[in-house]
């Protein structure tokens, strides 16, 4: 480098001294960080995530009537179950905001810029990850807390009423901050496999909330056996997460843990090939 | 120094770029012509590392541009779509891109205040007109103060004062003993700021040369001379180099090798009356057109009585 500067500005010409610029894994996460930060999307969609997760959950608890047979009260069991009802409509939002993390750039070009600051490719998609792993579980396991403590005075003294020292309440509050978090980078992966926001949001749908309907079409048998390793919250490995009580032919916490976590790898490793093998 | 070496991009059974061959020097402007749809974005893409070639290598610098520490610092680039999020102001932009290189924020600072975008840096991007659009791209490319500068199409949307920054901007960076490499699909644009000239159709290289003598075979500088006596003026004007042609009897001549003055100082020494003396430019453009006119990608014939049409986008000639 210096030697075709000097060779360009004459023998007797110092050569300007270069900076020492570097691309380092660390500096791509700061780039990733700083374009997380500088986007009102993001903080919107970050938002509305929160405000689902404790809303509905405080909401469930005040409006909680033990007698009811049909409406939100029906099938909750315990006050764990109630304020993380709100998941559901959660790991939406905070899978929309992964999607919209890769597939993104994209749509708006923007992954042009990015890959010729970084064309090793790979520590774009790994310090996406990180970031947006990082800033969800954060945000989700405080809106799963909030959530819980926030309808505990409505449910005190009911039946159902739990608190943060009953057995397994923790795990599932610090579950339910695992698992939004996994999905938003599950959602992330996606839109890094299919380049499109729309396309990454109508799997992330597919995989959460359809497949698990789909399953009723088929032979009844089926169900059984593969509902409960479909990463999402009904009946699947994500509900086993976040769930007090194991409901028969449901995993473990752990398993379903682990199984959700197969589910992330393999849609990562789908996204790092096409990141790596195809053209931007 | 940019080398491209028997480059080759295919795409399923179309082919982008056919065997191009070309080295891009450092310290002058080198222009990369061609119709749209020659190859031109798809080159530079390569050279970024964005598209894998299909065959043939590119590299910068000594190296594949992914193989560098510090990319941004080797070549910067312009393209040509847009490489923005819309929801972004200016500097978050560039801040952005400096943080994966540890450059500091004092010159994102310079790149905004030297591209004349201090007054919307901290603006939505998407709210840009095509020319503070380009003005960023071109923000972006000069960020990590690169060795070699690549952009796509510069002039593509500016206003006349933007396109004069340009020039003025390539012609410094080139005297800097920088590598400049600039795409365009009009010669004339080329002829004002480039030294040298790549010209590509449809993929494959059809002129690696310099813009004099791209010129000269095009016929170079003559000049249109009517005078009183055109026969006795042809005689004293001929000499090595200078070529007169006209018509016997007529009182018009065309001569090259000589400049108007040296003309209208033969004639007036000789007491012959002038009526014209026009320096005639050689069209550029129909000389690039005669070129890669067989190579044009997309034709519009429709409507026009012509046999051959007109390359699109070309109307500037």
């Amino acid at each position: 480098m210096s030697a075709t500067l000097t060779a360009t500005t004459g023998s007797d010409a110092v050569p300007a001294k270069r900076p020492d610029y570097k691309v380092t894994f660390g500096r791509v996460v700061r780039s990733e960080w700083a374009k997380f930060l500088s986007l009102r999307s993001t903080w919107i969609t970050l938002a509305v995530a929160g405000l689902l997760l404790v809303g509905i959950g405080i909401m469930g608890a005040y409006r909680y009537d033990p007698t009811a047979m049909r409406g939100p009260s029906a099938d909750a069991h315990d006050a764990v179950t109630i304020a993380l009802r709100s998941t559901e409509l959660a790991q939406l939002a905070l899978g929309v905001l992964g999607v919209l993390a890769t597939a993104g750039e994209y749509t708006t070009g923007l992954i042009r810029s990015t890959l010729a600051a970084v064309p090793k490719r790979l520590p774009v998609l790994a310090a996406k990850v990180l970031v947006y792993f990082g800033v969800v579980i954060v945000v989700a396991t405080a809106g799963a807390f909030l959530s819980f403590l926030g309808g505990e005075p409505f449910l005190h003294g009911k039946a159902i009423a739990l608190t943060l020292s009953s057995s397994g309440v923790l795990r599932c509050l610090f579950g339910a901050g695992l698992y939004l978090a996994l999905i938003a980078v599950l959602g992330a992966a996606l839109g890094m496999l299919v380049r499109s926001v729309a396309g990454g949001i109508s799997l992330l749908v597919v995989l959460l909330m359809l497949l698990p309907v789909f399953l009723d079409i088929l032979p009844s048998s089926w169900k059984p056996d593969v509902s409960p390793y479909l990463p999402g919250l009904e009946g699947g490995a994500g509900g086993s997460i976040i769930a007090l009580h194991q409901e028969s032919g449901t995993l473990s916490p752990g398993a379903g843990l682990a199984v959700l976590c197969a589910w992330v790898v393999v849609a990562l490793a789908g996204a790092a090939y096409r990141l790596l093998r195809s053209d931007s | 120094m940019i080398e491209i070496q028997h480059l080759v991009k295919r795409y399923g059974d179309k082919t982008a770029v056919d065997d191009l061959h070309f080295t891009v020097k450092p310290g002058v402007v080198t222009g990369f012509l061609g119709p749209n749809g020659a190859g031109k974005s798809t080159t530079m893409r390569m050279i970024l590392g964005l598209d894998a070639p299909t065959s043939g290598s590119v590299t910068v610098n000594g190296k594949r541009y992914a193989q560098h520490a510090a990319p941004l610092q080797e070549v910067g680039a312009l393209l040509e779509a847009r490489s923005i999020h819309p929801g972004r102001s200016a500097y978050n932009h560039l801040l952005a891109l400096a943080l994966t290189h540890g450059i500091p924020r004092r010159r994102v600072d310079e790149v905004i205040e030297l591209t004349g975008l201090g007054k919307v840096a901290k603006k939505r991007a998407g709210a840009f007109s095509l020319g503070m659009g380009q003005r960023l791209g071109i923000a972006a490319a000069l960020l990590g103060d690169p060795q070699t500068i690549m952009l796509d199409e510069p002039v593509n949307g500016l206003d006349p004062e933007g396109v004069l920054w340009i020039r003025t901007l390539l012609t410094n960076l080139a005297e800097q003993g920088r590598t400049v490499f600039v795409s365009s699909h009009l010669m004339s644009e080329m002829a004002l700021t480039a030294t040298n000239l790549v010209i590509i159709g449809r993929g494959r290289l059809m002129a690696d040369t310099t813009v004099a003598s791209f010129i000269e075979q095009a016929g170079g500088d003559s000049v249109k001379v009517v005078s009183a006596d055109s026969a006795r003026l042809r005689e004293l004007l001929l000499g090595p180099d200078v070529t007169v042609t006209g018509e016997a009897g007529s009182e018009t001549l065309t001569v090259s090798g000589l400049s108007a003055r040296q003309i209208g100082q033969t004639a007036a020494d000789a007491g012959i009356a002038v009526f014209e003396l026009s320096p005639q430019a050689v069209s550029l453009e129909e000389a690039f057109m005669t070129l890669t006119g067989d190579t044009v990608e997309y034709r519009s014939n429709a409507g026009s009585a012509s046999q051959t049409g007109a390359p699109e986008g070309s109307v500037a000639a």
